[in-house]
């Protein structure tokens, strides 16, 4: 198979901007495009992987793809039978049954009846809604609703499958079940797949290859390795320092830091990453607390750790002044990867003085420069691993 | 099977085509509609026989009984009901048409299908109401042992077609109106209750005197008009009529089908 695109679409909101702004007199020739001299080709049997930040024109693309939506200008070529499931369970009717909606659904998403005939009663198996076939969906839990949309776009068999962020529901073993049926279709059926996600692991996952798109043009396309790492590192900022005032009466915190303490102040796998703040302590204080949270580029919270843990009473009082405190992470103990730092202090048990939710939050990137500073991933039962803690290992 | 996406032509043959392989979908919508259309309803399918029923009573009392509405020397609940049931037929099509695009926006705007097969399939829905709504005309035939022309009922399947294509080529202006301005769903009843009176639905056209050409307009008229001649007698049907209003039915799918694929590119995105 072999799409090229060679494409300049416009934005969908582009016409109805105009018009407002025509309406309120301010009409401004202004054309914003949604993706611009986007090209590239698939081959059959690959699974590429569509990532980019919000508004990076990742939706624009598969409603082109989908044909719901058509360019301004280019063309694509699809050889073979697109099927694209940008949601499940489109046009399911709340009052029809479950065996019904499956007849329905499948239409829309352009299965014949005789292949739906054909493939009931796996679609049901693999939904497990049996006992439920003939009571209205309205009726089921919204995990089964689910279970049971996925499992009819799950075996729709079109040569070409284009697939929005729609693993992200049901239940984890529901998920693992789905991602395990998009693992059969593809190796063994030879489809190809077209697959947009946030959820990195996913895509790393199926995908071979990556496109990343960056203000609706191409960043960067090639193996998914690469893709990822370009995603992560390269394109996001890092913000190494934060100054301002955040805090009330009793403490103020004026600066937070990142710190790379390499010689050429490089973010690397093999740098020690200093952490620090300073804070303007206002009054005295028992049982203060100083801390920060290191999160993943998933979100995921990898640490949490305080100045002074205050087990040991009597707790140290701290005195008005200048308190400037700071820690190191020992290189060669964070994986590669992207991290977020975010600050906070407070009172034990009494109050938060700038909390979770505070703009003092830092980002730093780690780069893999002689070549053990990799993330240890797995795909063991379907389910993806991957650790951010890569230490130095010795004899 | 290599499919090729480029920027919209606004119309082509390939549409036509393009409904045809879609037929299997079309009808599920059809199928859709019909099944949900009385779920949870305590008598379900009687509502197609009651509302037309007490519609033709309302009218046959005021209209006909007291205020004396001639009616061509045929008993006035069959005159009017012929009338009603064309012009239900019709007007329910033309309104549940306009709201096919958005009553459908979840599905716009996640799969591709020729947009053109969800206005088509509610208009199929409304033949089986028509028929369903017809047992009330052969019941009033037996209760006012009137016999109806047999042979007329051979031109039934034109007349319901001039109706379907007077419906289908609105209902696409409409409807792609629809998308972009919700105000036809507020002035489409009102609307059509005029065009009712405009439509000698529970009058005979005669009345309207010399003006009566003006009627001829409204595709409706020479329909209902060849309905009541063909099924009731009376009258021989008037041809040239029927004739005028095939082809303003025809206009109106003109206009209403180019407009509609002019604006198909735009309803994903602000529907």
């Amino acid at each position: 198979m072999r799409d090229v695109l060679t494409n300049v679409f416009r934005n969908p909101f582009r016409f109805l901007r105009q018009k407002v702004k025509a309406a309120a007199g301010l009409a401004k020739n202004e054309d914003f495009w949604a993706l611009k001299d986007v090209s590239f080709s698939v081959e059959k049997g690959e699974v590429i992987g569509i990532i980019g930040h919000n508004g990076a024109g990742k939706s624009t693309l598969l409603k082109i793809l989908s044909q719901i939506t058509p360019p301004t200008t280019g063309e694509i070529n699809i050889n073979g039978r697109v099927g694209s499931l940008l949601e499940v369970g489109t046009g399911f009717h709340p009052e029809l049954t479950g065996r019904e909606n499956i007849f329905l659904n499948g239409a829309i998403l352009g299965m014949e009846r005789d292949q739906i005939v054909k493939k009931f009663d796996e679609i049901v198996a693999f939904s497990g809604v049996e006992k439920f076939l003939d009571t209205p969906v309205k009726y089921y839990s919204s995990g089964m609703y689910v279970r049971l949309a996925f499992s009819v776009a799950a075996h729709m068999e079109p040569d070409v499958l284009i697939i929005d962020e729609v693993l992200a529901v049901g239940d984890s073993e529901f998920q693992e079940k789905c991602l395990g049926k998009m693992d059969e279709i593809t190796r063994k059926e030879g489809r190809t797949i077209l697959f947009v996600s946030h959820n990195l692991g996913a895509i790393k996952q199926l995908c071979s290859r990556c496109v990343v798109l960056r203000e609706g043009k191409i960043g960067f396309i090639g193996k998914t390795e690469d893709a990822l790492s370009f995603y992560t590192v390269e394109e996001l900022d890092q913000k190494t320092e934060w100054v301002g005032q955040e805090g009330d009466e009793s403490a103020i915190l004026k600066k937070a830091w990142v710190k790379s303490l390499d010689e050429h102040g490089e973010f690397n796998t093999t740098s020690d990453v200093e952490i620090g703040m300073e804070i303007q302590v206002l009054e005295p204080m028992n049982d203060f607390v100083a801390g920060i949270i290191l999160f993943s580029e998933f979100g995921n919270e990898l640490a949490r750790v305080n100045y002074d843990d205050n087990q040991l009473p009597p707790t140290p009082v701290v005195n008005p002044g200048n308190l400037k405190i700071k820690f190191v992470i020992p290189k060669n103990s964070l994986a590669q990867g992207r991290y977020r730092v975010q600050f906070e202090i407070g009172i034990l048990r009494c109050k938060v003085i700038v909390g979770i939710n505070s703009s003092a939050s830092l980002i730093f990137s780690l780069r893999n420069v002689n070549g053990l500073g990799s993330r240890s991933t797995t795909n063991d039962n379907l389910r993806y691993h991957s650790s951010l803690f890569r230490p130095n290992w010795s004899k | 099977m290599t499919t090729i996406i480029r920027p919209k032509k606004t119309v082509s043959f390939k549409d036509f085509a393009e409904i045809w392989q879609y037929r299997e979908l079309l009808f599920f919508f059809a199928w859709r509609d019909l099944k949900v259309r009385y779920k949870q309803t305590a008598i379900g399918v009687s509502w197609a026989l009651f509302q037309p029923f007490f519609t033709m009573v309302v009218f046959s009392v005021f209209f006909g009984g007291l205020a004396k509405m001639p009616s061509d020397g045929i008993p006035y609940p069959i005159f009017v009901f012929v009338g009603l049931l064309v012009w239900q037929f019709f007007s329910t099509a033309l309104t549940d048409a306009s709201n096919s695009l958005i009553a459908n926006q979840n599905i716009v705007t996640k799969v591709y299908f020729p947009r053109l097969i969800l206005p088509i399939s509610t208009i199929l829905v409304k033949f089986i109401d028509f028929f369903i709504a017809s047992i009330i005309l052969v019941g009033l035939m037996i209760y006012y042992h009137y016999a109806p022309n047999l042979l007329g009922l051979l031109i039934l399947p034109l007349l319901l077609l001039i109706s379907f294509f007077a419906a289908l080529g609105g209902g696409l202006i409409l409807a792609a109106v629809n998308v972009k301005y919700r105000d036809v769903r507020y002035a489409l009843p009102f609307f059509i209750q005029i065009l009712m009176f405009l439509t000698p639905v529970i009058y005979p056209p005669s009345i309207a005197g010399k003006y009566s050409w003006i009627l001829a307009i409204n595709p409706m008229t020479g329909v209902i008009k060849a309905a009541r001649s063909a099924l009731l007698g009376g009258s021989p049907i008037n041809w040239e009529l029927l004739g005028i209003s095939g082809v303003v039915c025809f206009i109106f799918l003109f206009i209403g089908f180019v407009y509609f694929k002019k604006t198909e590119r735009y309803f994903a995105d602000i529907i």
